[in-house]
């Protein structure tokens, strides 16, 4: 990977992390207000479903979070296996399309129109 | 005055720890026990000094666990119970005992482009910079290292990536990239971007903790990272 992708992989990490600042901020509020106000299961994903707010947000959260983790990801492999290269490279492209996949799935299940 | 239980550095990468006993002393340094040792213990313990007062930065080894100049540490502030471990520089190849070999240090400072390349000869005037403009500032903050290399060793980032090219390098750089005289900011923003670049530095701090001349080599570094970015954008380099 050349200097110049090294660099946008920094500022990509730089940018999701705050974009992430904001959605856990907004996620741990919303999920603490939803179990004291003693909704079940059923409850919420009857509110959640259908909402095209909370769908984006989410998606956006996912977005984030598989920008942010690989690339951190990519550096901790680098400095405590000294394992630099296409190798890590690639894994964590890897984990971070699956961390998308996974995610967004969640999303379409959580917010999307009809339930998983 | 008790005497002080001394365990110095000795061997080369292999080695261990020796120990002697030195008598304590009024305003003592680190230096006078090394010194001490080597004229009256053992005459050959390798260690480097030379000025021994803070100017040359020759003499920086790591006490107690710390990268310090032994030549203005004294023993009174490090040595509570009397105990002294004395080792050289962390992140350095060991020549013998205390000293270590400093090339890949200054080797780095030239990867990091860290010498001045201006454009113009001593037959011209000379450049008039604002002494209170942004560059100066930026330039006075970090202009005052002597490549003493206790930032490198006290850099755990060094240690984790040996290609990183560490705080005193950077640092370098950023005073020169804020050298208005200076004519290469693009070779140079280059030289100090990506994954050993100022990109690697984790902002732990270590190096504006530990730097004898309170320099603050990790605002030199978050500010080449916005230079680098900026510059990576603009298409500059």
């Amino acid at each position: 990977m050349n200097n110049r992708a090294q660099v946008l992989l920094w500022g990509a990490q730089r940018v999701s992390a705050m974009v992430l600042g904001a959605c856990v901020a907004v996620h741990l509020v919303t999920m603490i207000y939803a179990v004291r106000s003693g909704l079940s299961a059923a409850e919420i994903l009857g509110r959640t479903q259908g909402s095209p707010g909370w769908f984006a947000f989410y998606t956006l959260f996912v977005v984030a979070v598989a920008i942010h983790a690989p690339i951190g990801l990519r550096t901790i492999i680098g400095e405590t296996l000294n394992w630099r290269g296409r190798g890590p490279d690639v894994l964590a492209g890897v984990i971070g399309l699956g961390l998308a996949a996974w995610g967004l799935r969640a999303v379409f299940a959580v917010f999307g129109g009809g339930g998983a | 005055m008790n005497n002080l239980q001394v365990r110095i550095w000795r061997g080369t990468e292999e080695g261990g720890f020796q120990d002697f006993e030195v008598p304590r002393q009024e305003s003592q340094t680190v230096l006078d026990v090394v010194t001490y040792v080597q004229r009256k213990c053992d005459p050959t313990l390798a260690y480097r000094f030379a000025c021994r007062v803070g100017v040359c930065g020759s003499c920086a080894m790591t006490v107690n666990g710390v990268s310090r100049w032994t030549c203005r540490t004294h023993v009174s502030k490090v040595a509570a119970d009397d105990r002294l471990e004395i080792a050289p520089l962390r992140n350095l190849p060991v020549v013998k005992d205390l000293v270590t070999d400093m090339r890949e240090f200054f080797d780095k400072w030239a990867r990091a482009r860290g010498s001045f390349s201006g454009s113009t000869t001593r037959k011209e005037a000379f450049a008039r910079v604002e002494p209170q403009s942004k560059e100066r500032r930026r330039v006075d903050a970090g202009i005052e290292c002597i490549g003493c290399g206790v930032c490198y060793s006290a850099c755990d980032v060094v240690s984790w990536n040996r290609d990183y090219l560490g705080p005193a390098a950077l640092n370098r750089a950023w005073t020169l990239i804020n050298d208005v005289r200076d004519v290469a900011r693009a070779e140079r923003l280059a030289a100090v971007a990506g994954d050993a670049g100022c990109h690697a530095c984790h902002t732990h701090l270590s190096c504006t903790e530990r730097c004898p001349k309170g320099l603050s080599p990790t605002a030199g570094i978050a500010g080449l990272k916005r230079a680098v970015l900026a510059a990576t954008f603009s298409g500059e380099i």
